[in-house]
């Protein structure tokens, strides 16, 4: 890792100066996908900005139908919390399925979010609900806000405060992890809210994505055997050691009819 | 250079670290305490793991100056007064262990999970060690290690 200067900010001003005034500098929440980035050399700021104890960014709150989750809220804060499981149960579980438990214990919903690694869980909650990214300069709807492999809408110096999720009448998560990593090989987030059903797929392609075939689908009947006959493009999806194009294509199917699968238990139909 | 205060294992420090430094370098290098194993370095394997206020973290992924004015608690200080704790205790009787190298992180990783879960099933148990590997293969006797730990811990 090569030097770089740490500051612990105690407030979102304090954070935003200090990456106004170093251009090269870098946020850190939880630091479990920065610190590894570090050791390997592929970012080398100068300093790096410690906003993981910012009491601007923490909190959970469920109210007219919507979920705020303040941006250092942990993984295993997520998983465990009571007004997550009553509120989006398919949300707790997911935030139980990222990395392990020594990672839930550090990561960031807001870290994961801004990050956008093509393979994270929480990009596809967001995408899927429709949520609604709060940052210290604008709110970003999530179909804007993710924009491809480790791109994100964020402009420098723009910090994520909040994430405000609508609450689904229904809603599951599926996912192939990776058996070393643990990252969605393809990771499948179904819903159905006031604006119809949406499904978001991870790990497949070069980021999170909305599979339109099986939105459409779905919207007429929410079964498994609604997207029996469809398949997701494999054209622009990843290809790498862990598998092909159409592994993974077939891989989110799977996932997707899994999770719709799990819908239908939890509505006992 | 920072400046870091923390407790490990009861006793208060403080020492003067580079920002860049780990919190496994500081555990190992400046407070001397090698029981904590440095395997993957790339927060996969879990031999580092430590208690870092009451919760299992992967020291080689923690800057040591986001310890400071942390309780930690490495595998040195779970036996209290020359007894062994149940966790080891239970790694001891089930031969949990073959060469020993991820034994520290993984009795650590127990730790937490029983914490958590003070009884869990094996599939729970699977799903709390997944940040752990054990270079032997000696799961088998790991997952009886955690059963058995469960269980002297309930005593």
């Amino acid at each position: 890792m090569q030097s770089f200067s740490y500051v612990k900010a105690t407030s979102l001003k304090q954070a935003g100066d200090l990456l106004a005034a170093n251009a090269d500098a870098k946020l850190l929440a939880g630091g479990m996908t920065l610190i590894p980035t570090l050791k390997a050399r592929l970012a080398q700021p100068s300093h790096l900005i410690d906003i993981g104890g910012i009491a601007e960014l923490a909190g959970i709150d469920a109210k007219d139908g919507k979920l705020t989750i303040g941006a250092a809220t942990k993984h295993v804060e997520v998983a465990k919390s009571a007004v997550v499981k009553k509120a989006i149960p398919a949300l707790a579980y997911l935030a139980s399925q990222i990395g392990d438990p020594q990672v839930r214990n550090r990561g960031t919903i807001g870290g994961s979010l801004a990050n956008n690694d093509p393979a994270a869980d929480y990009p596809s909650a967001a995408l899927s609900l429709g949520a609604t990214i709060v940052t210290t300069k604008r709110e970003i709807a999530a179909d804007d806000f993710f924009q491809g492999l480790f791109s994100t809408a964020l402009d420098a110096g723009e910090v994520i405060v909040k994430i405000v999720f609508p609450v689904p009448t229904k809603a599951a998560y599926e996912k192939f992890p990776h058996p070393a990593s643990g990252y969605a090989m393809a990771g499948s987030f179904v819903s159905q809210t006031a604006k119809g059903v949406r499904v978001a797929i991870t790990g497949a392609g070069p980021g999170v994505f909305r599979w339109t075939d099986a939105e459409a689908a779905l919207g007429k009947k929410l079964s498994a055997a609604s997207i029996e006959g469809l398949d997701v493009d494999a054209a622009d999806l990843n290809e790498d050691m862990h598998g092909t194009k159409e592994y993974r294509a077939n891989l989110a199917k799977v996932m997707t009819k899994r999770a719709v699968a799990k819908i239908a238990q939890q509505s006992g139909k | 250079m920072a400046k870091v205060e923390l407790k490990i294992n009861g006793k208060s420090h403080s020492y003067e670290v580079e920002d860049r430094t780990l919190l496994v370098n500081l555990i190992r290098d400046s407070a001397q305490l090698t029981g904590t194993h440095v395997g993957c370095d790339t927060s996969q394997c879990g031999a580092c793991t430590i208690h870092m206020n009451g919760v299992a973290v992967k020291s080689c992924t923690v800057l040591a100056v986001q310890a400071s004015g942390a309780d930690i608690t490495t595998i040195e200080g779970m036996a209290k007064n020359g007894k062994l704790h149940p966790v080891q205790q239970a790694f001891t009787e089930c031969h949990a262990l073959q060469c020993g190298f991820c034994t520290p992180g993984m009795i650590m990783a127990v730790a937490g999970l029983l914490k958590d879960n003070p009884k869990p099933t094996d599939e729970e148990i699977y799903h709390g060690l997944e940040g752990n590997l054990c270079r032997c293969t000696g799961y088998i006797n790991i997952v009886k290690a955690v059963k058995r730990g469960a269980a002297l811990l309930s005593k």
